[in-house]
Order: structure tokens, then sequence, then C-alpha cells
């Protein structure tokens, strides 16, 4: 079984630790989510496992592998993807070119795979010569997901992938994500909109101060008491 | 009508031919500089001494050429020198890529220091440039110098006036085609140009992409070394190759690629002919064609000339601060590669 | 007070010493020349310093505002002609009041018409209109000028003052283009300040050969009267005479035979001539340049010099704070302007005569940036040392070159065409020096040899 485990991660920019100590784990074909308070280091820890800054102290392993120092392209070769919070299209480049870079490191033949998120997001074929600049917000956020989706990924990593769009479009990303897990794929992602995140997520992290702060199944951590007051509102 | 078709004769022989020529030359620079811009990321002002070294390599293979009586006919002998002037010009671009900019890339330095590093390489490869060729003025076009001559012109129109056709204008326009053509359909088509066009549009999600960012850049300095032989020799070969011309050259060059939003290929070279049009249609004395285009009581006394010669540098920079002032980005959006 | 470190006495010692070493090996005059041009360099190199070290505004229209500084001298300096004033005074001045009026009217229509579409075309009805009347009015005057005996006139002349008063005169016409400039293009990212900069910069240069009436263009301004004494006439004068005799006492006292002594002393007061001239230029440099250090100083240490800082460092933060940073990068830019004005007018001082086509970017705005990167951007005793050393290196070049080549190709025979061709060739080291030395300080010492100190405030 394919896994992505963090353990004791301390990272932080500029000598400042904005995460202690950290663990976490990722299976696949499981949704993972974290959640926590604004500042509490949650895409911090994100980009610590992705190696896009360098620990303090603590280790990365891939399917029991250490990866603590490898780069973070290499990684991608692995089978890890990311998708970041903003920034993650290639504005001046058509869906379809974006998806052929997403499958950049391929040596194989890649129509298959794009025709695989085509079907995924249909919206996606119908545009596919649109420029990406030019598309609605969540619209991008598939190419996006479709990018990162083309190394057929084992492990996918979202940064707040509904950040910024309407109800309706984030129920339908969480739906895209839900039929992303089906095909074995295991997600970890960073959530704002951490009540629904946690309704379709498998197991969750809350990180405090940068800490962990609690761990358990979606459900658990929903009917928790104390989640619901400090940030679920209630 | 006869007077109209003069007119128009008129207006081809010294504004559009020369034009498109000279609008040529400022393209294919312009597009070099917009390619270090988007990719490297900084305004390159060695690029006119990069220009002139690929010139100078070509003429000093040019006479090699000749001294061996090896030549092309009617067509110039820089022709057949150029591919080693290319050559020499790209190996050029990746020293200095390796001894010079490189370093400051992986330290990820702001682009003004880069400009300031390209200063210290513009100065050395100044001083190469002169320490192996001199200062004086070159004129090395060989081969048929006209391909039609305004006296054949005008005994095989019967017109008055005459509409010369230089070889070196031709050849120019010619090679710029073949180029661009080449270029875009590089950038739009090929894998790694697209990889280019990633990396200049988003460099963080390239690199997670597994874009290689060393082979990207490698590439750029091979198409920079192209594109900058070829329009440094072009320009020596319509006009003369003077080392010092490429310092000022620089300055339109930047006015093109700026005006037309820098880092995007399509607006230098749009941006080129813009330049290059304006410059000459401002400095132009229109009297010889309004005589041709109006009744004789309403013949112009001066020249019609809206600013003398002697300013035709100004312009490319007034239209260069009237753009950035109404829109700042350029005429085509800039940093889109 | 300033207080050196002990690392900037060395510097100062190292600046003294050259001159001292050069002095011994080829001569005192040469040493003077040098030194005098190293003091403009180094005023040239704090303007920039101001701009670049203190603000982080760049500022490649060095050489327009020396030539700014350069028509400034002429136009303090030359006598009147009254004639050309005759001639094309009343065209002048009408087509500067249409000018003022051209002006006027823009801003007016600016105010009243909204419509972004019609105020676009109203103005350029009115610009273009209004050109070409100006124009007419324009050319006759200044064809009448220049054709006002045209070998030796053919120009307006000045105010026939003394030059001295230029140095402050070319501070402000310095300080307006810049204004002008800063206007139109700060706020633009640094480098297309830098490309925008040097673009203008160079229509200011085409402007001033270009414009016979104004500053004679390309057949140059000479014979501009100077601030210190003429050799000749100091060769003439008893105190002089005297004061070279006592110098020299021992020495001429040796000799018994009294016409080589009269030959002797004769040689003594011509090359003392020409060093007592220099010495002046060198001490009324040096005032100005001390001056203008003390000042420099005392801003960056004042508030406002912090609030600079805070600005370069952290643009977004200073903006926040409220600090209005396009107006601050103005009041920079244009300061930092008018002391390279200043140089620029000085230049031509020393000189004695105003060549437009001298003024070349590479000579003059990009050596002194190498000046300012190499000596320390921020420190104006770095800057000083910056300019003091690259223009040493500059003139020392080729003598070393010559050196360095005749000791390289030793091996050869006189007439090897390589061996030959590099002896050609020498006067065009000194650019591969510049570049190599750029390259190395930035490399190595990007901060410059003598970087800004940081003051905890």
């Amino acid at each position: 079984m394919i896994s992505l485990v963090g353990n004791n991660l301390t990272a932080g920019y500029g000598g400042i630790d904005i995460i202690k100590e950290i663990n976490l784990e990722v299976n696949e074909g499981e949704i993972v989510v974290i959640v926590g308070p604004n500042g509490a280091g949650k895409s911090t820890a994100m980009k610590a496992l992705l190696g896009m800054l360098k620990l303090t102290s603590g280790f990365v392993e891939y399917s029991k592998k250490e990866i603590t120092t490898m780069l973070p392209q290499n990684r991608i070769n692995l089978g890890l993807a990311f998708v970041p919070q903003t920034q993650n299209v290639f504005t001046g480049m058509t869906v379809e070119e974006n998806l052929e870079m997403g499958g950049f490191l391929r040596k194989d033949e890649i129509t298959h795979t794009i025709n695989d998120i085509f079907n995924l997001f249909p919206i996606l074929k119908e545009k596919r010569n649109q420029n990406t600049g030019e598309l609605s917000g969540g619209q991008r956020q598939q190419v996006a997901f479709g990018r990162a989706l083309m190394t057929k990924p084992k492990i996918l990593m979202l940064d707040e992938p509904t950040a910024g769009v309407s109800p309706i479009v984030m129920d339908e990303l969480f739906s895209r994500i839900i039929e992303v897990r089906k095909t074995g794929v295991g997600i970890l992602m960073v959530e704002q909109n951490a009540k629904q995140a946690l309704n379709i997520a498998d197991r969750g992290y809350v990180l405090v101060n940068g800490r962990n702060s609690r761990e358990g199944s979606g459900e658990e951590l929903l009917n928790n008491s104390e989640v619901r007051k400090s940030f679920l509102g209630g | 009508m006869i007077d109209f078709l003069n007119s128009i004769v008129v207006l081809l022989n010294f504004i559009i031919i020369p034009g498109i020529a000279y609008g040529s030359q400022l393209a294919l620079g312009a597009l070099g500089v917009t390619f270090v811009y988007a990719i490297l990321r900084f305004a390159n002002f060695a690029h006119g001494e990069i220009m002139s070294f690929g010139a100078m390599i070509t003429i000093l293979f040019t006479w090699f050429f000749q001294s061996q009586n090896i030549n092309l006919g009617i067509l110039p002998t820089a022709l057949l020198a150029l591919p080693i002037g290319i050559i020499a010009t790209i190996i050029l671009c990746i020293i200095s890529d390796k001894f010079v900019f490189q370093y400051y890339r992986y330290q990820k330095s702001v682009p003004v220091v880069l400009a300031m590093v390209s200063i210290g390489v513009m100065f050395v490869i100044n001083a190469i440039i002169r320490i192996i060729i001199g200062t004086e003025t070159i004129k090395f076009s060989d081969g048929q110098k006209f391909i039609m001559k305004a006296k054949q012109f005008k005994v095989m129109t019967g017109l008055n006036e005459g509409l010369a056709l230089k070889s070196s204008q031709v050849i120019t326009i010619l090679i710029t085609i073949v180029l661009l053509t080449f270029t875009f359909w590089f950038l739009q088509k090929t894998k790694t140009g697209k990889s280019m066009r990633a990396f200049s549009d988003n460099e963080d999600l390239a690199l997670l992409s597994g874009i290689n960012p060393d082979k990207v850049v490698f590439t750029t300095w091979i198409i920079v070394g192209v594109l900058a032989c070829v329009a440094g020799t072009l320009y020596g070969l319509d006009k003369s190759y003077k080392p010092i011309i490429y310092l000022n050259l620089v300055l339109p060059i930047f006015a093109s690629a700026i005006v037309g939003g820098i880092g995007n290929p399509f607006g230098a070279v749009v941006g080129g002919y813009v330049i290059a049009f304006s410059e000459i249609m401002v400095t132009y004395a229109y009297k010889k064609f309004l005589v041709y285009l109006l009744p004789s009581p309403l013949e112009p006394t001066g020249l019609v000339q809206l600013l003398s010669t002697d300013y035709k540098f100004a312009v490319s920079f007034s239209i260069l601060v009237i753009v950035l002032l109404i829109r700042p980005s350029g005429i085509f959006k800039g940093r889109v590669l | 007070m300033i207080k050196f470190e002990s690392y900037e006495w060395i510097a100062i010692a190292i600046m003294i010493s050259l001159f001292i070493f050069v002095g011994f090996i080829q001569g005192w005059s040469v040493s003077l020349v040098i030194l005098n041009m190293c003091i403009i360099s180094a005023i040239m190199t704090m303007g920039v310093n101001i701009s670049w070290g203190y603000a982080g505004v760049i500022n490649f229209g060095v050489m327009g505002f020396l030539a700014m500084g350069g028509l400034a001298a002429v136009i303090v300096s030359y006598p009147p002609i009254t004639e050309s004033w005759q001639v094309g005074g009343r065209g002048l001045g009408i087509s500067f009041i249409l000018l003022v009026i051209l002006v006027i009217a823009v801003m007016y229509i600016n105010k009243i018409v909204t419509k972004k579409r019609n105020r676009y075309l109203l103005n350029t009805i009115v610009i273009f209109f209004g050109i070409l009347l100006i124009r007419h009015f324009y050319l006759t005057a200044t064809d009448n000028i220049e054709d006002v005996n045209p070998a030796i006139a053919g120009f307006l002349g000045g105010l026939g003052l003394p030059i001295i008063f230029s140095w402050i005169v070319g501070g402000f016409f310095a300080a307006g283009v810049a204004f002008i400039i800063g206007k139109v293009a700060l706020g633009l990212r640094s480098d297309y300040l830098a490309i925008v900069t040097l673009g203008i910069s160079e229509i200011v240069v085409s402007v001033l050969k270009h414009e016979e009436w104004l500053s004679r263009g390309v057949k140059n301004v000479i014979g501009l009267k100077r601030p210190v004494p003429y050799e000749i006439n100091l060769q003439n004068a008893d105190w002089f005479i005297n004061l070279v005799t006592y110098l020299n006492s021992t020495k001429l006292n040796n000799i018994i035979d009294t016409s080589d002594r009269q030959q002797v002393l004769n040689n003594l007061i011509i090359d003392g001539s020409g060093i007592f001239v220099k010495l002046s230029y060198a001490l009324l440099f040096l005032i100005v340049m001390v001056i203008i250090f003390y000042f420099a100083n005392k801003a960056q240490l004042s508030p406002w010099g912090r609030m600079m800082r805070a600005i370069r460092d952290n643009e977004t933060a200073a903006n926040a704070m409220g600090k209005d940073i396009v107006k601050q990068h103005l009041i920079i830019f244009v300061i930092g302007a008018a002391i390279v004005g200043v140089a620029g007018a000085m230049l031509v001082t020393l000189d004695g005569l105003f060549t437009p086509s001298g003024y070349r970017p590479l000579r003059f705005t990009f050596i002194i940036w190498i000046m300012v990167i190499v000596g320390g951007s921020g420190n104006n005793l770095g800057a000083i040392f910056g300019g003091f050393v690259i223009w040493f290196s500059w003139i020392e070049a080729a003598p070393l070159t010559t050196f360095i080549i005749n000791q390289l190709t030793a091996g050869l025979e006189p007439t090897n065409a390589l061996k030959l061709h590099l002896l050609d060739s020498v006067p065009y080291f000194r650019y591969l020096f510049m570049g190599l030395i750029l390259l190395l300080i930035l490399r190595y010492r990007p901060k410059g040899i003598i970087p800004e100190k940081i003051r905890h405030s």
C-alpha cells in the first residue's frame, strides 16, 4: 500500500518555525483533511511534505522509503502531485496545453489520460482550446486539478481547492474529489470550509499553533464539541 | 492617375520598403530581448553587443570565404558565413550564462541586479569586439547589390518615380519570415516550446510539473543566439557594420519589446514594426508625395516634415514613454510567452 | 559629526597614495589631471548614489543630466550675442508664449472635458495645430539665429557671467529635467525606469546636438572663461615668479651660470603654472565635493534619510504607513540629478569647451554606475571611493595594458602581426577591465567595496 508519512516535521521560514513536530499520514484511496484556525501552519505542513521548504527536523517517507531530502520535482516523478492554492494554472496557455504540461515528465502516450480527465471534468473538454486565463474561477480550479492528475499520481495534495469559489462550485469540486478518490488516489487537502470538507473526509487532522491538536475520522471531528466550538461555528 | 501611381511609388520606395526591412531587424532583436525577459526575467542590456558579436564573426568568416574565392554568386557571401556566426553567438550566450548569469539565477537575485550584471557582460563583449575588429565601419555585402534599380523600374513602368529594391532588404524580409515562422511554430507546437511558455507563465507551477529550468534556460539562449546573430548580421548587411552602433540600437529594440508588451513574442514583432514605421514616418518629408497628389495651387512650400531626421531616434523613445503612460503592459499584454 | 571606521580611513589613504604614486612615476601634472576628473566623477557618483543607494530609485539618465549641467556652463558664461537676439529673440519669445498657451489649453481641456474619447480627440487636434503654428515662428527664428556669423557664433550665446555660477545653475537645469522625467516615469518598475531614463537622456543629448541656436550643436562651444588664472598670465606675474624662485631656491642657487639659471627658472615657471592651474581647479572641486559629502551624509542620518531607507527596504510597509512613495521618490530623484548636473557644469568648466556629441552612454552613464556599484551603494564615502578608483583604472588601464602585452609578447618579433594588432587595440582593453571589475564586484562583494553601514534606529 502506498502512503505518504510525515514524522515530527518542524519547519518554517527565515529561521522561525511555523510547524512543530507535526505528524501526518495519507494512504492511497482515502481523503485526509487538514483543518485548523488561520495561521495554524496547515499549508506550511503540506509544503513541508512536498519538499518545498527545508525541514529543521523530522523526516518524510513515501511507501516506507525516506525522501526527506528529495527535490519536489523528483517527488512528482515518484507519484506525488500538488495543486497550489493560487496561481495554479498557466493562464497564458489553453486548457489542453495545461494538461500537457502536467504530463510533461511522462514518457508514454498521454492522450488517454487527457481523455480520462475530460471525462471527469466534461466542461474542460468543451473549453479545451480556450486560454485558461479566460475561464471562471471554478473552471480554472478544475484545470488545476486536471493538470495535477496528469502524472497519474498516487497521492494528490490540494491547498484550499475551494478558496474563493461559490458554494455551488464548491459542492461540484468536492464531488469530483470523491470521484478521484474512487480511482485509488490518496488525497490530502487543506480546507477553510472545514465542515464540508470533513463531511467527505475519511480522516482529519486539526492543527493549532503549528502543532497536532487532534485527529480522527471526519465524523468524529465533526461531532467533537470542542472542534465545533473553536472553528466550525458552533 | 499617373500622379497617383507616382505618389504610391514614392511611399513604397521611401517609407514602406525601408520600414519593413528596418522593422524586421528590430523585430528580431526585440524578440531576443523578450525571450530573455520572459524566461530569465531581466532586461538584457548586453543584447546589442551579442548582436554585434554575431555580425562580427559572420564578417570574419565572410572575409575568409572571400579570400578562398568561395561565394554564393549573386547572393552575399555573408549568408554562407551566417551559420558559423550563429553557432559562435550561441556559444557566447551559453558561456555568459554559465559563468555569469546562472549564479544570480540560483541566488534568485532581483531583476535589477541581473540588469546590472548584463551591463558588465555588455562591457566585456564590447571590449572583445573592439579588440578583435576595431571600431571602423565595415561594408561586407557583396554579390548583386540591387534586385531592381530605380532606373530599371522607371524604364519598365514609364513612371517618373523609381523604385529601388536592394537585395539586402529582400534577404532581410525573407529570412525574417522564415525565422519568425519557425520560432512561433516551435513555441506553439513542440513540447520544449510549450514548456518554455509554461515556465514564463508560472515558474513555480512549471517546476511542480517537472519542467527542468536549466533545460528551458539553455534552449532560450540557443534561440536568443540565433535571433541576435541574424538580426545583427542583417542590420550590418543592410546599412553597414559599425561596432558602436549596436549600443544605440539597444534602445529602439527595448522600445519595440516594451511597446509590444515585454515578454510577449508576438508583441515584440509588432512593436518592432511599429517603432520602425513611426521613426520613418514622423521624420519623412512628405513634400514629394503631396506634390503628386494635390492640385498645383495647394502644393506645399515647406518640406512637410513633422520632425527633422535628427530626431529619428527620439521618436522611438517618445512612443515608448507614451505607451508606458497609457498602457503600461504594452499593446499586447506582456510577460506571457 | 561624521565618523569614519578604520577601513574607511584605509580607503582614504589608498586614494591619496594613488595620486602620490602617479605623481612620482608619471609626473605631478598627470596626477593632478587624473585627480580633477576623479573628484568630478566622485560628485557624479554621489548624485547617483543618493537616489539609488538611499532610496533604490534607479537613474540611468546620468548622461542627460551631465549634458544639462554642461549647457548651463555655456549659458551662464558665454558672452551674449546681441545680433542673434535681435534677429531671433522675438520669434523665440512668441513661440515660447504660444507653447505656454498650448500647455494651458491642454490642461484646461483635461479639466473641462470629462469624456475620455472626446478629451483625447480634442487634445490631439489642439496639440497638432498648436505645434504647426509654433514651428512656423520657431523655425524662422532659429534659422535666423543660426545664420548669424555661423563660423564662430550662430547661437544665442549666454549671459557672460563668471562660469562658477553655472555650477549652481547646472544643478537647477538638471533638476528641472529630472522633475519632468520623474513626473512621467517614476512609479514604473525599476527595470522599465532604467530603460526610460536611459532613453530620455538620449533625447536630451540629441536636442543639444541638433538645436544649434541654443547650444551650437555639433559645432561645439569653445573658449569658455575659466574660474582660475590662465597659465600665460601666471608666467608673467611677479608674485608667481617670486613664489617659484622661493620654492626652488636651493636648486637654483646651485647653478652658477646666470643664463643657465634663467633657463631652468623659465622651465620651472612653465611647469609650475600648469600645476598651479590644476591645483586651483582641484581645490575648487574639493570644496564642492566636501560640501556635498557633508550634506549628503547629514541627510542620510536624518529622519528623512531613515524614511528613505524604510521605503527602499519595504515599499509595501512604507505605503501602509501612509508615506507618499512616488512623491518621495520624485524628490530624491531630482536631488540626485541636480548633483549630477553640478558635476556636469564642473566638467565643462574644467574642459573649457562644450561638445554635445561627446556625451555617450557608455562613458557617461554606465561607467558612473560601475563607480556606484564598485564603491558601495548607500555609502557616500564608498561613492567617492568608487569614483576615484574607477576613473583611476579607466585612465591607467592603457599604460597597464601596454605593459602587460609587451611582457606577454616579449618573445615575439617586434613586427609580429598579433603583437602589433594587440598594441593597436590597447585603448579598448579598458572596457574589458571595467566589465570584469563590475562582474567580479557583483559576484564577490555585491554590496560594494565600502558597503552601507547598517544603522539600527
